[in-house]
């Protein structure tokens, strides 16, 4: 019986360069050479990270909203490599109307303020800025439809000096924490993690 | 207590002025007064005698009269016999109001048949834009126990001052506004009296704790 794929094979594998691996071990080494790179791939993928000049976003993501929500909030790590400071000043997201950055704390006295920022957030020279619940974020403003558990949806962050660039929300459930979505970063408040290692998710 | 305290220490301070004129062991006496007193003015400051006020003497909480998110009165007065939790908010709210409400629903659903002993109060701090409709529409995401509250303006404002709720609009561009506001939610016991507070951020296990101590307090 002859298996049309399996003579292709056969032939590929013994046509240059494949035919000089001739030992098994030779070839296993290919393998596991290709399903690294995969590996390594995907790696990239799982951890949602965008760049744009000398910034790198990592991991936007946002919560499931209840029904008829007509606000949402939008949270990432924002890491500047580069030598002068940058300013995130504006942000779009493709379920709200209107995008804006705020500052959110909750006072001693249990109070929760909430402030527009005028003039953006700064990403310091070498350092990051980090939009996580209580704290800074993007605030999305009239809502056009729902953010659901599980999808993404897209959006961008402009900054001063390092221009725009695109970005995907992962959602997470209504009091969920990053990295629920297969999306790396487990708990996604890991300061040291340098957006490439620990994707166990 | 505090005052009396502080009269003594002027007291003795005065004489100790006349003292240092006078005799010296008298002087030595006066200090030690002083020292005293001003170490029992420091513990009562630090140890706070006299701070085992009665949870009720502070009066948070007080009669109302609302419109539930069905669109049905709710009193005061419906609430006595169970112990209830009241949290306010506004559905324009994006993190504070749908997490505390999530996490209120997912305690209600870990207590089980003993959430059926207490009622948990969503009072909707922007009346102009939550409307019982919108409320509940808001509340379908969350457990049906939840009862969403909103009324006219006035009553609002006046169930905010009975329960030391604090909130203030901030206008933000396009004639838009949000609402800062307290972010606790208040625990009532069956008599309507303040028990204690959950604060925005609490564990889960903290939060039950105090459910299960707020139910177990309508036993007692």
């Amino acid at each position: 019986m002859r298996i049309p794929v399996l003579d292709a094979a056969r032939v590929a594998l013994n046509t240059y360069p494949f035919n000089r691996l001739r030992s098994f071990e030779e070839r296993l080494g290919v393998i596991a050479l290709a399903l690294a790179l995969l590996f390594a791939m995907s790696q990239s993928l799982l951890a949602h990270d965008f760049k744009v000049g000398d910034i790198e976003i990592d991991h936007p993501w946002s919560r499931a909203t209840p029904a008829g929500a007509k606000v949402a909030a939008g949270y990432v790590v924002i890491r500047n490599h580069g030598s002068v400071a940058d300013r995130l000043v504006s942000a779009t997201g493709e379920i709200a109307g209107r995008t804006e950055i705020h500052e959110m704390a909750v006072d001693a006295k249990g109070v929760m303020t909430m402030r527009p920022l005028a003039d953006g957030l700064e990403i310091p020279a070498g350092g990051q800025a980090e939009l996580k619940p209580g704290s800074f974020h993007i605030m999305f403003l009239d809502l056009q439809r729902s953010a659901k558990e599980g999808e993404t949806f897209r959006g961008a962050l402009t900054f001063e000096k390092a221009g725009s660039v695109e970005v995907e929300y992962a959602v997470e459930a209504m009091g969920g924490e990053p990295g629920h979505n297969g999306h790396g970063h487990q708990n996604g408040h890991d300061d040291e993690d340098d957006g490439h290692n620990g994707h166990d998710g | 207590m505090v005052i009396r305290t502080v009269m003594m220490t002027r007291t003795t301070g005065t004489t100790a002025m006349t003292a240092r004129t006078t005799v010296r062991p008298l002087q030595l006496v006066v200090s030690v007064a002083v020292i005293a007193a001003a170490l029992l003015a420091v513990g009562v400051f630090l140890f706070g005698w006299g701070r085992n006020v009665p949870a009720s003497l502070v009066t948070i909480g007080g009669p109302f009269t609302l419109t539930t998110h069905a669109g049905e009165k709710l009193s005061d007065t419906d609430l006595k016999g169970t112990p209830f939790a009241v949290f306010f908010g506004f559905t324009h709210c994006p993190e504070v109001c749908p997490t505390t409400l999530w996490e209120m629903s997912e305690s209600l659903t870990t207590l089980g048949d003993d959430a059926d002993k207490l009622k948990v109060l969503f009072i909707s701090v922007d009346p102009k834009r939550d409307t019982p409709e919108s409320l509940a529409l808001y509340l379908q995401s969350f457990d049906p126990r939840i009862l969403g509250l909103t009324g006219s303006e006035e009553a609002i404002r006046a169930i905010g001052q009975q329960y030391r709720a604090y909130w203030q609009t901030v206008p933000l561009e396009g004639g838009d506004y949000t609402i800062d506001h307290t972010a606790s939610v208040f625990l009532m016991d069956d008599a309507g009296e303040f028990i204690g507070t959950i604060s925005y951020g609490e564990t889960m296990e903290a939060r039950l704790e105090k459910l299960r101590r707020l139910i177990s307090a309508e036993a007692a």
